[in-house]
């Protein structure tokens, strides 16, 4: 029981973040600013979630041997999206910062209007 | 030494991700871990010269800090929904782009410093050219935590020295 | 229980909505990568999701983990792709030269 209420809590806040990552894809003002939004809350809100359906299963299932098998399967797409979706984050703002997308800079200096268009 | 710790590794993916523990399985998964780690451990582990009792030694001080980093995850969450959600936060958005000298030498060390930085609060690593790490950081207070002790941290799990500062 | 993880993939496949605007409006090409792989990584959720609604999470868990590999194969190779394309005109030392202006 109280393992159920621990994956459901999981679950609900996986979901709460990925509504953050897309309210800042949808409404920060520049690319840059976006892969802020996608980056951080794509990583933990992905983890939450699958470790809450890890936990579910295991519980459902009387932690059998096969439940906790399957668990280690889910706990190493965890470590892989931990892995990978950084570095991804990374590898695409490396891409458009080659493609030249300019990004939106903060008013410091008289002569920003160069970084205000586009 | 490190071959054996390749093939145990991998001996243990082959375990989780079968799932079978028959003999006929079994011996599949011996044969292709002796292969694996037989012409590929030095992709996994390149510096073969390194003792194993400090790869161990990494392997648990990287703990404490990979507790603080799901902690500054959590925090670096709760920033971007508060900035994405809540009326009005949207002028605290003042992206700024800093670039500051690394002290670290090696690779593995420069890509957790990199993938840190990306999940912690307001920044997000753009590139790195030659000794230089390029920031984009989202407003003018996370630019100004960023000087903090991460890189100290990082340099005290991989036991290197910090060259500059 | 099972009509929570209902309710739950309903709402992450709702979710994905507004990327799926992102993938059709964003301005830039880059920005539309993001957000189709943003949409994969949820991918993987949902068929895990699927799995455990009808029972067979044991079968849809080697799905789930080919599908995170394959989308981060596709980041990679579009993101070489875009690097390779556009080395030969070069414009981020122009994005280089205007942020050091902007910001000295």
């Amino acid at each position: 029981m109280i393992i159920e209420i621990i994956s459901i809590t999981m679950i609900i806040s996986g979901l709460f973040f990925f509504l953050g990552a897309v309210a800042g894809i949808i409404r920060f003002p520049d690319f840059y600013t976006r892969m802020h939004a996608a980056g951080k809350g794509d990583t933990l809100s992905t983890v939450l979630v699958i470790g809450g359906i890890a936990l579910y299963y295991m519980e459902t299932h009387h932690w059998e041997w096969s439940a906790i098998l399957v668990a280690l399967k889910l706990l190493a797409i965890i470590i892989f999206i931990f892995i990978s979706s950084p570095t991804s984050t990374h590898i695409l703002m490396k891409a458009g910062f080659d493609a030249g997308i300019k990004p939106k800079l903060k008013e410091n200096s008289e002569n920003n209007t160069t970084s205000e268009e586009s | 030494m490190y071959i054996l710790l390749t093939f145990i590794l991998s001996m243990l993916i082959w375990v989780i991700f079968s799932g079978l523990l028959d003999a006929f399985h079994l011996t599949l998964g011996v044969v292709s871990s002796i292969l694996v780690s037989v012409f590929s451990s030095r992709i996994l582990f390149p510096n073969h010269t390194s003792s194993m009792g400090s790869l161990a030694a990494q392997s648990l001080r990287f703990i404490p800090y990979f507790i603080w980093l799901m902690k500054e995850i959590i925090v670096s969450n709760f920033h971007v929904l508060y900035l994405a959600l809540f009326p009005g936060a949207m002028k605290h958005v003042q992206p700024s782009i800093v670039k500051f000298k690394l002290g670290l030498k090696s690779e593995s060390a420069r890509y957790l410093l990199a993938n840190s930085i990306t999940l912690t609060p307001g920044t997000v690593s753009v590139q790195i050219k030659g000794d230089e790490l390029w920031v984009h950081s989202i407003s003018q207070k996370t630019t100004e935590s960023l000087e903090g002790d991460m890189e100290k941290r990082v340099a005290r799990v991989f036991g290197e020295s910090l060259t500059n500062s | 229980m099972s009509a929570f993880i209902n309710l739950t993939g309903v709402i992450l496949l709702i979710m994905m909505l507004p990327l799926i605007y992102r993938v059709l409006v964003g301005p830039t090409a880059v920005d539309r990568i993001v957000a189709t792989n943003m949409i994969g990584t949820k991918t993987t959720v949902v068929l895990l999701f699927i799995g455990s609604i009808y029972e067979r999470l044991e079968m849809f868990v080697d799905f789930a983990l080919t599908y995170a590999l394959l989308n981060f194969i596709g980041s990679l190779t579009i993101s070489w792709y875009f690097q390779r394309k556009r080395a030969q005109e070069n414009p981020g030392e122009a994005v280089s030269a205007s942020i050091e202006e902007v910001q000295s």
